[in-house]
C-alpha cells in the first residue's frame, strides 16, 4: 500500500496506459461527470413529457429518435420539446465552463460571466437591437454577441492597466463596467416603444420557451468545440492558479494561454446567452459545485459542463411543472437561486467568497 | 549537472522605469550565490530577469552559452527553476499535488506521468522532509513548511540551476537556517547552482560561496564573501556604519550595523 502510494500520481489519479500514451485520469471525476450527466438526460426526458400533449416517459425514447408510431407525438417532441431540452443542456454546459475558465483565471469564485459584466453588456447588444432597430431574433443573438465581447475586452483592458485580471481587480472593473452596462440596458427600455420594451422585458428574464433549432445548434456546436481545447489547455489553466510567475517558469506561455482561455469562455458564453437570454447562477455556481464534489485541484472542464447542463434542465423542468398559473421564465428562476446562493457565498464569516480553489 | 548564468549588459525596464540598467554578472555554475542589495535596488528584477520572467529591454542573459531567448519555454523551464517571493497556493491542493506540478516541462499532452515523475516527486518531498506531509494541504502549512514544499516543487522540476527570491522572508530564524541548510545540502550533494536573494548579511556571508551587491540597478561588488564584506561595503550598498568582524563558531565575516549614515557622510564616502 505504502510503495503503491509513492509511486501514484497524487490528487487520486491514475495512469491510463494506451499504447506509448500515459495519460492521467480521475475514478471520481469520471464517477462524478457521468452521474451529472446522467441526472440531466434524465431530467430533460421528463421534461420531454411536459406540454399541452401527454407523452408517456417510455414513449420519449422512440419520438426523440422518430420511430413513434404516433407522427403528432414525433412532431411535439422532435420539433419543440427536444430543441427546448438541447438548448438547456447546451447552454447550461456553455454557461458552466466558463464559469469555470473565468473563476479559474481571475483565482476567485466571484469571477463570472455574470458578476464581470459579460451578461449585462450582452443585453445591451440585444437591447440595442431589439428597442432601436426593432431587430429579428437572430440580429438580436448577434447583438448579444457583440455586446458581450465587446464589454469583456473593455474589462479585460481596464483590469490589465489597474494590475492584472487575477484576483479582485477583474471582478470589481467587470462590476463597475456591468453597473454602466446595466444604466445603458434601463434607459434603453424607458426610450423604446411599449411594443418593443415589453419584448425586451421578455428576453431579459432568459427563457426556454419556444427554442428551436436554430437555438439549440450553435450553442451545442459551440461546446462540442470548445470543450476539446479546453481540455488541452486545463493543466496549463491549474498552473496558473498558481500565480503568473511560476506557471510561466515552468514553460507555459502565459500571455498566449489566457488569451485563448478568455476567447473561449467569451464564446461560450456569449453562445449560451444568444441562445437562451441571460440565465443567471449557472456560470457562477456550477464550477463551484462541482469543484467541491470532485474534490480535484484542477479547473473543472466537462465536470463544470455537466454540473451546468444539469442544473439548467432541471430548473427548466422545475419551472415547467411548478403549480403556478402562469409560466416563470427560466432564468428569473435561475437568479432567485442564484442570488441565495451569492448571500450565502458572501455571508462574512465564511471567509471564503474566494472559494475553495483560491486564497 | 550544471550550468552557469551569465547576464551580459543587461537592461530590464518595467514601462519607462529602468530597474537594471547594463548589468554584467556572472553566477558561477555549481555553487551558491546570493544577491545582496538595499530596497528597491534591483535585486529581484534581476533575478525575474534571468528567469526570463521580464524579457531584457537590452543586453542578453546566457545560460551554459544559449542564449534564454532562444530555448523553447518547456526547454528552459527543465534547466532554470525559479520560485518567486510569497507564492500561495490554491485552497486544498496538498503538498503532492503542488510538487507534481514541479514536472510540467518534462511533460507532454501524451505523457502525463512517467516513473521518472514518480521518482523525482517522490526525491523531491523526501529531501525537503515533506513526504509525511503529502496529503496534507499547502495552505494549512506552517510558514516554513510551506516554504519547503513550493521548494520541493522547484527541486521535482529538476533543474540544474534554481533561482529563489527571498525564500527566508516572513520565517521565523529556526525556518530561515532550515531553508538555507536545505539549499546547501541540495548544492553540495547534487551540484545544483543556486541563487538566492536575502536580506540577513550575516547568513548571506555564511551560506553564500559567491555574493552579488547590488546598487541602483547596478552590481557594486562580486567574489567571496570574505573577500567582499567590508566596512565600506556596507556603507555604499546600505548606507549604513557597521563593524564587520568574523563570526565566532563559522568564521565567516559578520555584520554588526551601528546606525545609518547622514547624507553628508554617505557623500563622504563615495
Amino acid at each position: 500500500m505504502r510503495g503503491a502510494s509513492a509511486t501514484a500520481p497524487p490528487g487520486g489519479r491514475r495512469v491510463l496506459r494506451l499504447g506509448r500514451a500515459t495519460l492521467l485520469v480521475r475514478p471520481r471525476t469520471l464517477v462524478v461527470t457521468t452521474v451529472l450527466a446522467l441526472v440531466a438526460l434524465c431530467a430533460g426526458a421528463i421534461a420531454m413529457t411536459v406540454g399541452s400533449l401527454p407523452v408517456p416517459l417510455y414513449a420519449v425514447p422512440s419520438a426523440v429518435l422518430g420511430v413513434a408510431d404516433d407522427a403528432t407525438t414525433v412532431r411535439a417532441v422532435q420539433g419543440v420539446r427536444l430543441p427546448r431540452v438541447l438548448a438547456a443542456i447546451g447552454a447550461g454546459a456553455a454557461l458552466g465552463v466558463s464559469g469555470s475558465v473565468f473563476q479559474s483565471l481571475a483565482r476567485n469564485a466571484l469571477g463570472s460571466p455574470d458578476v464581470i459584466g459579460f451578461t449585462t453588456g450582452a443585453a445591451t447588444g440585444a437591447l440595442v437591437q431589439i428597442v432601436l432597430f426593432g431587430a429579428q431574433p437572430t440580429q438580436v443573438a448577434l447583438g448579444t454577441i457583440v455586446g458581450g465581447v465587446v464589454t469583456v475586452v473593455i474589462v479585460m483592458l481596464l483590469a490589465r492597466r489597474g494590475g492584472g485580471i487575477a484576483g479582485r481587480q477583474l471582478i470589481l472593473v467587470g462590476i463597475g463596467v456591468g453597473a454602466m452596462a446595466a444604466a445603458v440596458n434601463g434607459l434603453l427600455l424607458v426610450r423604446g416603444t411599449l411594443d418593443a420594451s415589453s419584448q425586451a422585458n421578455l428576453w431579459l428574464s432568459g427563457s426556454l420557451d419556444a427554442r428551436q433549432w436554430s437555438h439549440a445548434l450553435p450553442v451545442l456546436i459551440g461546446v462540442g468545440v470548445v470543450i476539446p481545447i479546453l481540455l488541452v489547455l486545463s493543466r496549463r489553466a491549474g498552473l496558473m492558479e498558481l500565480g503568473d510567475d511560476i506557471a510561466q517558469q515552468l514553460g507555459v506561455r502565459v500571455e498566449r494561454t489566457r488569451l485563448v482561455l478568455v476567447g473561449c469562455a467569451v464564446v461560450l458564453a456569449a453562445l449560451a446567452t444568444a441562445a437562451v437570454g441571460p440565465i443567471a447562477f449557472v456560470a457562477l455556481a456550477a464550477p463551484q459545485l462541482v469543484r467541491r464534489l470532485l474534490r480535484t485541484d484542477a479547473p473543472p472542464v466537462v465536470g463544470a459542463a455537466a454540473m451546468g447542463a444539469a442544473l439548467l434542465v432541471v430548473a427548466d423542468l422545475v419551472t415547467q411543472v411548478l403549480p403556478v398559473t402562469f409560466a416563470v421564465p427560466v432564468g428569473r428562476m435561475t437568479g432567485v437561486v442564484g442570488g441565495l446562493y451569492l448571500l450565502w457565498l458572501l455571508v462574512p464569516g465564511r471567509g471564503s467568497a474566494d472559494g475553495k480553489g483560491w486564497s | 549537472m550544471a550550468d552557469s548564468l551569465v547576464a551580459e549588459e543587461l537592461t530590464l525596464r518595467y514601462d519607462d522605469r529602468t530597474i537594471v540598467d547594463r548589468l554584467d554578472v556572472t553566477l558561477p555554475e555549481g555553487r551558491i550565490t546570493v544577491i545582496l542589495g538595499a530596497n528597491a535596488c534591483g535585486k529581484s528584477t534581476l533575478l525575474r530577469g534571468l528567469a526570463r520572467l521580464l524579457p531584457p529591454a537590452s543586453g542578453r542573459v546566457l545560460l551554459g552559452g544559449d542564449d534564454v531567448r532562444s530555448l523553447p519555454p518547456k526547454a528552459l523551464a527543465r534547466r532554470v527553476g525559479f520560485l518567486p517571493q510569497a507564492a500561495t497556493a490554491p485552497g486544498g491542493v496538498t503538498v503532492a499535488e503542488l510538487v507534481a506540478r514541479g514536472r510540467y516541462p518534462h511533460q507532454r499532452l501524451l505523457q502525463q506521468w512517467s516513473p521518472e515523475d514518480a521518482d523525482a516527486v517522490g526525491r523531491a518531498m523526501r529531501s525537503t522532509g515533506m513526504a509525511v506531509l503529502r496529503d496534507r494541504p499547502v495552505n494549512e502549512l506552517s510558514g516554513g513548511q510551506r516554504q519547503r514544499a513550493w521548494i520541493a516543487m522547484l527541486l521535482a522540476q529538476e533543474t540544474p540551476v534554481m533561482l529563489l527570491d527571498e525564500p527566508t522572508t516572513y520565517l521565523d530564524v529556526a525556518h530561515q537556517l532550515e531553508v538555507l541548510e536545505l539549499c546547501r545540502r541540495l548544492n553540495r550533494e547534487q551540484g545544483r547552482t543556486i541563487v538566492l536573494v536575502l536580506h540577513d548579511l550575516d547568513q548571506a556571508c555564511r551560506y553564500a560561496d559567491h555574493l552579488v551587491v547590488m546598487r541602483e540597478g547596478r552590481v557594486i561588488a562580486t567574489g567571496a564573501p570574505e573577500r567582499v564584506m567590508t566596512t565600506g561595503l556596507v556603507a555604499e550598498a546600505f548606507g549604513v556604519e557597521a563593524l564587520v568582524q568574523r563570526h565566532p563558531v563559522t568564521g565567516t565575516p559578520m555584520v554588526v550595523p551601528i546606525a545609518p549614515l547622514s547624507i553628508a557622510d554617505e557623500e563622504a564616502i563615495v
